[in-house]
């Protein structure tokens, strides 16, 4: 496998390079896969599975998280159909009630991925599952940050840019499985060598990193996702696509 | 032939801060052609407080944060066809449930009491006593969404949702033809 190849999702046909994964080859075609630990210009994690599509057919098919997941050639990925989408829409909402979102106060409101998330799947039916409501911690010790736990969604975005990035190493994981949560490497926020400048405080893809003295500085109208549903750019470079072929004929 | 009858609309607050119904009102000047096809029935914008009939739709503002609020939600379920859960207040508990984030401690009342009226730091309370009056509903445990409590049919996000998704969304319903939200429009504040 060395050249370019083809293959489909939701049977549309999108060209791809070896080493490629899905998602990324999904990406240039203009075609979105909903993610939410996965962000360009950090490596790949595989954590949250919201980026889930079927390869192989419908009966026999197999979830793979695109975001990990190598194109092949000739490859059926199914993204974009009422049943990925649910298993997405439910994934969501529980990253909902295992922390504590109260999106009228909080400040990431309307720049929030995992709000903006819920918006694009819909989530808007009456709830099936328990409010977890856990007992988390706000670490305000930082003068430029501080850390609102009730939010965070354990993507990894923060470790991955601190250790990769930063090359500092201060969020890393502790505890196992429904427990594992993100902790820094000192008593605190201030006793770490954390810094505004730092990758890793502008990754969080919700309200847990909060930059100090910015909070609802952009006004309701204005925010990011005022502006259309998550994933709308990434949809956009379809037609710009076509767009410049358009224009070059 | 008799007339087709105005559908019938109840609406209440609950643990809520009004702010929802200030929203119904900001449908503006369509109130005008809405109300050629709804009356509104028990709900304090006509203060009636019972129901004396059956009503098509009740909207509902606000979750439940104390006994009389459970009552009314389960007295708004039996009365009315379609429900609709108005808010995040409704929908999740809203700003009111964030008291439920200490209710893991061993006395989770007694602390969101006293905090409220005797510890907090920016109190003014000169008798330092937890009202206990008779007629004061008994607050519960936790706030909790309407869902909890009763089958809720929809539900329209915000805080507080634009007139706009109320207005379209109420047109929709009347006309028998909602299929659900444009989802550009959803917003959760
Ligand atoms: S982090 Fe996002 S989802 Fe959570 S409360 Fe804030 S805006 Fe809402
Ligand atoms: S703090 Fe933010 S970036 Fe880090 S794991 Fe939690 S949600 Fe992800
Ligand atoms: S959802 Fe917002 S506007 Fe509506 S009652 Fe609750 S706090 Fe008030
Ligand atoms: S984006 Fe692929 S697993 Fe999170």
């Amino acid at each position: 496998m060395n050249g370019p190849f083809q293959f489909r999702i939701d049977g549309v046909e999108v060209a791809a390079t070896p080493g490629q994964t899905i998602m990324e080859a999904a990406d240039a075609a203009g075609i979105y896969i909903p993610r939410l630990c996965d962000v360009e210009g950090l490596r790949h994690q595989g954590g949250c599975r919201v980026c889930t599509v079927k390869v192989g057919g419908k009966a026999a098919g197999r979830s793979v998280s695109a975001c990990t997941q190598p194109a092949e050639p000739g490859l059926e990925v199914e993204n974009d159909t009422e049943a990925r989408n649910r298993v997405r829409r439910d994934l969501v909402e529980m990253l909902f009630h295992e922390g504590n979102h109260l999106c009228p106060i909080c400040e990431k409101s309307g720049n929030c991925e995992l709000q903006a998330m819920a918006c694009r799947l819909d989530m808007t039916a009456a709830t099936r599952f328990p409010y977890l409501e856990p007992c988390r911690d706000l670490d305000a010790s930082h003068p430029d940050i501080a850390l609102d736990t009730n939010r965070c969604i354990s993507c990894g975005r923060c470790i991955r840019a601190s250790q990769d990035v930063d090359a500092k190493g201060v969020f890393g994981y502790v505890g196992r499985g429904i427990h594992r949560r993100v902790a820094v490497n000192g008593a605190d926020l201030a006793h770490t060598d954390a810094a505004l400048a730092d990758h890793a405080m502008s990754v969080c893809p919700v309200g847990c990193i909060i930059r100090k003295g910015e909070g609802f500085a952009t006004p309701i109208g204005a925010r990011h996702f005022d502006h259309g549903l998550i994933g709308h750019e990434i949809e956009g470079r379809a037609g710009e696509d076509l767009a410049r072929k358009d224009g070059r004929k | 032939m008799t007339e087709p009858r105005k559908a019938r609309v109840a609406t209440v607050s609950l643990a809520g801060c009004f702010g929802c119904h200030m929203a119904i009102l900001d449908i503006d000047e369509r109130l005008i052609a809405l109300m050629e096809r709804v009356e509104f029935d028990r709900s304090p914008l006509t203060d009636i407080k019972t129901f004396n009939r059956r009503c098509d739709i009740g909207i509902i503002e606000g979750g439940c944060c104390n006994e009389e609020n459970v009552h009314t939600l389960i007295d708004f379920r039996k009365n009315c066809d379609v429900l609709i859960a108005l808010g995040q207040c409704a929908i999740m508990g809203g700003l009111p449930a964030m008291r439920n984030a200490i209710m893991h401690s061993a006395d989770p009342l007694r602390e969101c009491l006293e905090e409220a009226y005797l510890t907090g730091p920016y109190l003014r309370n000169t008798t330092r006593l937890i009202p206990n009056d008779p007629v004061l509903p008994l607050i519960l445990d936790k706030v909790y969404p309407c869902s909890e409590i009763v089958d809720i049919d929809y539900q329209i996000p915000g805080c507080a949702p634009s007139g706009d998704i109320i207005f379209s969304t109420l047109v929709a319903l009347l006309d028998g033809k909602f299929t659900g939200f444009e989802r550009e429009t959803l917003r959760f504040d």
